[in-house]
């Protein structure tokens, strides 16, 4: 019954009708057809094939030059903006004790912005030293490929970034991140962490943290650049990465960096 | 003979292509304009890192106005610290030249971050005196110059 | 002080061993905790369905409607837990408009609109076609409309058309399948591909969660179906019972495997993270994973199930047992999803340290927050029985 009503129904629609159906239809598929070819080249996007004139940047901290003075992580906190709470931290140094009887302290009261007063007697230690800790800036880094929206990228100088106005704090990045390195930033919620400071290398500045090592403890440079004062430290010294095991590709090397260290 | 089609076959796949068309004219109505650029992502959002404002003014900048200070420290072992470690954000204050927008560090406790006792601090990256022995009750700039610490005030 | 932060201060004084700071502040709340938890019900309550539909469990009949709408009510709620948690909900279009490819998070958005649009109401609605059809032919008023709306205007019930309601809803069903597996199966997978969390990261996770949720699914629909005959007034079928209770069994034992041969795996193997997780499980995880997960909601069930096997006299113990076991079970689920989400961030990446977590109740990560995306499904059950009642449904001989 109701399948001849139908089929009458069809037959009843006009000619000029049809005409106006038949160019709608075609003026839909063709917009759609369009929007889906512009944005296809965002579902399936190749890599960007690097820039080789950019800088690629690199990191190096020589765990030897540390004096744990946590000027890095205060400066790095009032470059950024980030909330002077202790659960904040972009950037901060840790001091390891090995104990005679290989138990390991590590401490990092406020991240290491009001110094370290040493806890354990002198007798008792093994070894001691400081471990600064920022974003690794990872080549494979774990933290941009779980963003789910792309608001985290690698940009093309090697520098792990974070889009503000597009992160819908997810916090999966932060569970991502072997390191910790990330956080929620408590007033703009969203994820924020190192920067290499960004901002100022487009200014041709030394990122905050390494502009106030008092030590030159920290560097950063272009590992491109086979001549740089990076890749002849990295040449000349013995370094290693964090986690190593996870593969996150890591461009912050240690010189001197004791198997404690996580 | 027609063949049957099920009524229900070209009524669902209307539903189905009304919704896709519109999430795909939403979608493209939505994605930001930069996205994809260099890769997923919105490639608009680095320049949007160039716009903030640094705190940290450099060295140098320093220099401009507080040669003899300059001079001073480049005489002596604190050579290498710049002045924003010790002072602190200096940007405002170097555009102001007000004392109120710069840190003048004092107390025992300011000296002692670098110089305390510790372990963990390499003997020969800094020198470390015990803050509970060394000239107690007073405070180390009434003897060391901050900018030259082995120039003493007597 | 700013009040905002007194929260984190607490949980500073309370943590032991060293954290990164960063790690002070727990990401994931009670809220995570609920979202795999509701997803897996409906992975669980589906599966069940397809069991009666595939494998032609003719028992199972009377479950079969029932398990649909459980799922469908329980999907609709699925996303809300992880929108109401995003520190920015209004942006959350963006992971369907520029999903990250990389993303185990990003698909989910369209594994979830796969399995809403494709399998689910689909399936449902070839179901209910002609009751429906037959509904809004003898209903006046809006409901008229409304029944007239959800078929879509395909009001021919002719057989020949009623036959290929059966044979698509057939089809959808063995698609159904492998996309319930998908659909949990990538839930676990969230958490399994996190290669920066021993606790989580291990290939068996999305096994173990797939499992888990057919444990958890079918022990809701087993609750549904004897509260809906208790409300209606009709006496429960103990073969259904029984039937849902031996898959119950059999599954659970397949779960319990899985979960003994991780932590197995995991002590034996006893990586670098072992000597942490072993004091987080007998620390901080020991209740809600020995008592809660283990005992209450694994071993207890598996051995009245078992018992239940046998056991064939008193019929009024027997379904008050099944509903124990039903809610044991449920209990059970949940705390495994607590340990795994909770669980993983509790103890430091450093593997030092353990930071503690502090439920609030209100605000929106709080208790009642999380209660409420669990009762909003169970009102739209009630709604979506009442629009679409299976019992009275038209019938059909195959
Ligand atoms: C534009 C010139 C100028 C620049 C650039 C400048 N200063 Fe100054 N600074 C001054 C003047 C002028 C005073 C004296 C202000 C006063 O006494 O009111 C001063 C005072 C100071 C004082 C003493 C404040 C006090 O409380 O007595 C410090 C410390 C200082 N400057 C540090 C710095 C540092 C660090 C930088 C680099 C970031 C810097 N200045 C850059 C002009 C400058
Ligand atoms: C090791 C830390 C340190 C560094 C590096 C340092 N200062 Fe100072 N500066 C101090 C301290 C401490 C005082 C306060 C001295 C006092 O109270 O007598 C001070 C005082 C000053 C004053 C106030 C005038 C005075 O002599 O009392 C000026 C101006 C100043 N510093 C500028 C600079 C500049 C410019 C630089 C960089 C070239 C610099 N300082 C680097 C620690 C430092
Ligand atoms: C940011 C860290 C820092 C602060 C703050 C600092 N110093 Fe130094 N200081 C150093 C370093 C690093 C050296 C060693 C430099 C070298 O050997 O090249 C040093 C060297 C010295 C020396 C000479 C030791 C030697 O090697 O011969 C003295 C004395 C000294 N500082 C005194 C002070 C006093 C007094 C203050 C407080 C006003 C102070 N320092 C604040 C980092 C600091
Ligand atoms: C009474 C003046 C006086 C005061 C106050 C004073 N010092 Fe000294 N400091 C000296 C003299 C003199 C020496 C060199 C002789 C010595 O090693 O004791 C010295 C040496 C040092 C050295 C080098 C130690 C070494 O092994 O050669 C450091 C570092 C130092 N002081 C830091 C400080 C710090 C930090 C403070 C503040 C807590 C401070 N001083 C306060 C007079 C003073």
């Amino acid at each position: 019954m109701s399948q001849s009503a139908s089929t009458m129904g069809n037959e009843k629609i006009g000619s000029s009708r049809r005409k106006f159906l038949k160019s709608a239809v075609t003026l839909a598929g063709a917009t759609i057809g369009y929007t889906w070819l512009k944005s296809s080249q965002i579902l399936i996007f190749a890599a960007e094939p690097k820039d080789e004139t950019l800088p690629w940047y690199g990191i190096a901290i020589d765990i030897e030059k540390c004096i744990g003075c946590g000027s890095c992580a205060k400066a790095c906190k009032n470059e950024n903006d980030v909330p002077k709470e202790p659960f904040f931290f972009r950037n901060w140094v840790e001091q390891y004790t090995v104990k005679n009887d290989g138990t390991v302290d590590i401490v990092s009261p406020n991240g290491g912005i009001d110094g370290f007063v040493q806890r354990v007697p002198d007798e008792d230690i093994f070894k001691s030293f400081f471990l600064p800790k920022m974003c690794n800036h990872c080549a494979k880094s774990p933290c941009e490929q779980v963003c789910p929206v792309g608001a985290t990228f690698l940009s093309p100088e090697g520098v792990v970034l974070v889009d503000e106005k597009y992160c819908i704090g997810c916090r999966y990045c932060v569970q991502a991140c072997p390191y910790g390195c990330r956080f929620i930033h408590p007033v703009k919620k969203v994820a924020n962490k190192c920067t290499l400071c960004y901002h100022r290398l487009k200014k041709n500045l030394a990122p905050a943290c390494m502009e106030v090592c008092p030590t030159g403890a920290r560097m950063y440079g272009n590992l491109r650049d086979k001549q740089g004062p990076l890749v002849k430290f990295l040449k000349e010294h013995t370094t290693q990465v964090l986690r190593p095991n996870l593969n996150t590709g890591a461009k912050l090397y240690y010189n001197a960096l004791s198997s404690e260290a996580r | 003979m027609k063949r049957y089609i099920p009524p229900q076959i070209p009524r669902l796949a209307l539903a189905f292509a009304i919704v896709i068309s519109l999430f795909l004219v939403l979608r493209h109505l939505l994605i930001p304009d930069t996205f994809g650029k260099y890769g997923p992502y919105r490639a608009a959002s680095m320049d949007d890192y160039s716009t903030i404002e640094i705190h940290y003014a450099g060295q140098q900048a320093c220099f401009e106005c507080h040669q003899d200070i300059e001079d001073l420290k480049a005489l002596d072992v604190h050579s290498g610290i710049h002045c924003e470690t010790c002072h602190g954000p200096g940007q405002k204050h170097s555009t102001s030249a007000e004392a109120a927008d710069i840190l003048k560090p004092t107390g025992r406790e300011f000296c002692g971050n670098c110089h305390m006792m510790n372990a963990a601090r390499q003997k020969d990256a800094v020198l470390q005196v015990d803050l509970t022995k060394h000239n107690i009750g007073k405070n180390c700039t009434e003897c060391h110059n901050p900018h030259q610490p082995w120039e003493m005030k007597k | 002080m700013e009040p905002q932060y007194q929260n984190l201060y607490d949980i500073l004084a309370n943590s032991q061993g060293y954290i990164f700071p960063n790690e002070i502040d727990l990401q994931w709340g009670i809220l995570i905790v609920v979202y795999p938890f509701i997803t897996g019900l409906v992975a669980g309550a589906f599966i069940l369905a397809s069991l009666e539909r595939v494998f032609k469990v003719k028992i199972l009949k009377p479950t079969y409607q029932i398990a649909l709408l459980t799922a469908l009510s329980f999907l609709l709620v699925a996303t809300m837990p992880l929108i109401s948690h995003l520190s920015q909900p209004q942006r959350a279009y963006e992971i369907m408009i520029t999903p990250h490819s990389s993303s185990a998070m990003a698909i989910f958005g369209f594994v979830y609109l796969w399995y809403l649009a494709v399998v689910l109401l689909l399936e449902i609605w070839f179901d209910y076609r002609h009751s429906m059809v037959v509904w809004s032919n003898e209903k006046k008023g809006v409901m008229k409309w409304v029944y007239k709306i959800l078929t879509l205007g395909v009001s021919d019930i002719s057989p020949q058309a009623l036959k290929w309601d059966r044979k698509l809803g057939y089809i959808i069903t063995v698609v159904g399948i492998p996309s319930a597996f998908i659909l949990h199966g990538y839930v676990g997978f969230i958490f399994g591909s996190i290669k920066a969390n021993p606790w989580w990261s291990t290939p068996l996770m999305p096994i173990i969660f797939l499992f888990s949720a057919m444990v958890s699914g079918i022990s809701l629909v087993l609750l549904v179906y004897m509260i809906i005959s208790y409300f209606r007034k009709k006496t429960i079928d103990l073969n259904v019972l029984d039937a849902i209770g031996k898959y119950l069994f059999f599954v659970l034992i397949l779960d319990f495997t899985l979960e003994a041969l991780d932590q197995i795996h995991r002590i034996y193997v006893a990586e670098e993270s072992f000597e942490i997780i072993k004091l987080l499980v007998s620390g901080k995880l020991y209740l809600t994973l020995f008592i809660s997960q283990g005992l209450v909601g694994t071993l207890i069930p598996l051995i009245t199930l078992a018992f239940l096997q046998f056991y064939k006299h008193k019929i009024k113990v027997r379904k008050t047992m099944y509903f124990i076991v039903g809610i044991l079970v449920l209990i059970g689920v949940y705390s495994m999803r607590w340990n795994v989400v909770i669980g993983g961030q509790l103890f430091s990446k450093s593997f030092s340290g353990f930071t503690s977590f502090k439920l609030g109740l209100i605000g929106l990560d709080g208790t009642l927050m999380a209660a409420f995306w669990l009762i909003l499904p169970i009102g739209i059950l009630t709604f979506l029985l009442w629009l679409l009642p299976p019992w009275k449904m038209v019938d059909e001989e195959e």
